[in-house]
């Protein structure tokens, strides 16, 4: 069997896959891939099937040695520093935060709950990964399909990315002006973001309510207000229920571009649905 | 009995309802009729569900729920709890009790789980002596360990592992809140009636 040795996992390397849907009544996050779009995208590059895990990079690639030849394909943010040599080493990310790393045959860890993800909140999965740390890769054949694998979106974001959101389920809880002020200024994303949530630093979203909000449930995409009024973007290891209210949702198709949301970046909203 | 039905994004809906007991029933009428249904989580008073593609109206299926039954829904469930938290004192002093008093109104009530967060198999568990209703402390610890018992509000819990937290602890208990390896992994449901043991 193929492995991989960690010999610098970069800023932040975990194991990604389809992440653990269905069990938020549990108290378990869904987490999985950031973007899921270069997540999908690279396993069909190496021909692995749907789910099959991958490593996720984060800012700064890792540095890979494997012990055979084998097929690599990096997807998500550009990585314009790789080096083959040897080893595989990614180099930083541009244009992006998140580069995956799909292995023909996929990361082969024990799955927890059905995944083999690691979940930050909760510790549940593989710890991220370190140096010294050696991985299985899976020995089921890749077959590369033979049909187009599509148009490759291009991973460099415009300058300021606007996302789409669906207002609610707490917008009322707010002042009129605050979801129009969220649609209106650009946010600037802090550098205390991570796979929990993003960050956004602008001003501050005002109440209407100020009673406080029973806990409820919580969705990946949610932008959630907490008393700064500066909203935090819930991203895949976020927690299932909550208590500050939500203003809007991002959308599920343009969550893989909130995914790529670098410490620095400006993003906007705009209200779709 | 008023139902509000709220948009969560493109793909979930957040259904308001009067109470708890009313979230715990629709989330179960929903989960046998909606399997293809993503997430159906409970809240307080609410219940959040999310799918992948187009959904139905949930709305028959949310009033047909809400139509009371006299069934009971839930397991009874004992925990033992060794009571010698660090907060045990300040509790006392916060609500004007003994150590004593406080242990015995939290072990003489029957608590119920009224949803799941925060950790996994955390359970929020309500119905608690009012007199221990105590604000969560102003600045949380930044590690509790798993299997400690403790309350803030009108809730009682249980840390399923190391974790920060803000409630103030009472006790400790060896039972385990939540296995991967266990079917199902965590111990309490929505529902669940939860009675506290002094060990």
């Amino acid at each position: 069997m193929t492995q991989l040795e960690v010999v610098r996992p970069g800023l932040l390397l975990t194991v990604q896959d389809r992440g653990r849907p269905g069990l938020a009544h549990l108290g378990v996050p869904p987490s999985g891939a950031a973007d899921p779009d270069a997540y999908e995208l690279g396993n069909r590059l190496v021909g692995n099937p749907p789910g099959a895990a991958a490593l996720e990079a984060t800012m700064d690639g890792p540095v890979l040695r494997f012990d055979r030849p084998t097929t690599v394909a990096l997807t998500g943010a550009t990585t314009p520093e790789v080096r083959t040599v040897e080893r595989l080493e990614v180099g930083r990310c541009v244009g992006g935060v998140r580069t995956y790393i799909c292995v023909r045959g996929g990361i082969e860890v024990d799955p927890v709950l059905g995944s083999r993800s690691t979940d930050l909140l909760t510790g549940l999965g593989p710890a991220p990964l370190r140096t010294g740390d050696v991985l299985e890769i899976g020995s089921t054949p890749g077959v590369v399909p033979d049909e187009p694998l599509g148009t490759v979106p291009g991973v460099r974001l415009p300058d300021t990315p606007v996302l789409r959101v669906v207002p609610g389920p707490r917008d009322d809880w707010f002042t009129a002006a605050a979801l129009e002020m969220l649609c209106s200024e650009p946010w600037r994303v802090s550098s205390s973001s991570n796979r929990v949530g993003i960050r956004l630093e602008g001003p501050a979203l005002e109440r209407a309510h100020h009673d406080e909000l029973l806990s409820e449930g919580l969705v990946t995409g949610a932008l959630q207000v907490p008393a700064s009024g500066e909203p935090i973007l819930l991203l895949n290891d976020h927690p299932t229920t909550g208590g500050y209210p939500v203003i809007a949702v991002v959308r599920s198709d343009d969550l893989p571009r909130a995914g790529q949301l670098a410490p620095r970046d400006s993003v906007r909203f705009a209200i779709d649905g | 009995m008023s139902v509000t039905v709220r948009r969560a994004g493109d793909r979930g809906s957040l259904i308001e309802l009067p109470d708890n007991a009313a979230a715990v029933r629709v989330a179960r009428r929903l989960r046998e009729e909606r399997p293809d249904l993503v997430d159906v989580v409970i809240g307080h008073a609410t219940v959040l569900v999310t799918w992948i593609d187009e959904v139905v109206d949930l709305g028959v299926i949310v009033e047909r729920a809400l139509v009371p039954e006299l069934e009971i829904i839930g397991r009874s469930v004992d925990i033992p709890v060794t009571y010698d938290g660090p907060d045990l004192d300040e509790v006392a002093r916060l609500t004007g009790l003994s150590q004593e008093e406080v242990v015995a109104r939290h072990t003489g009530a029957v608590h119920v789980a009224a949803f799941l967060g925060f950790q996994p198999g955390f359970a929020y568990l309500t119905g608690g002596d009012e007199l221990l209703h105590v604000p969560r402390r102003e600045v949380p610890r930044t590690q509790v360990p798993g299997g400690t018992v403790a309350i803030a509000g009108p809730y009682s819990g249980v840390y399923p592992r190391d974790s920060p937290g803000g409630w103030r602890l009472l006790g400790s208990t060896p039972t385990a809140m939540f296995d991967p390896a266990r079917e199902p992994p965590a111990l309490l449901a929505p529902g669940d009636r939860v009675r506290f043991v002094a060990a």
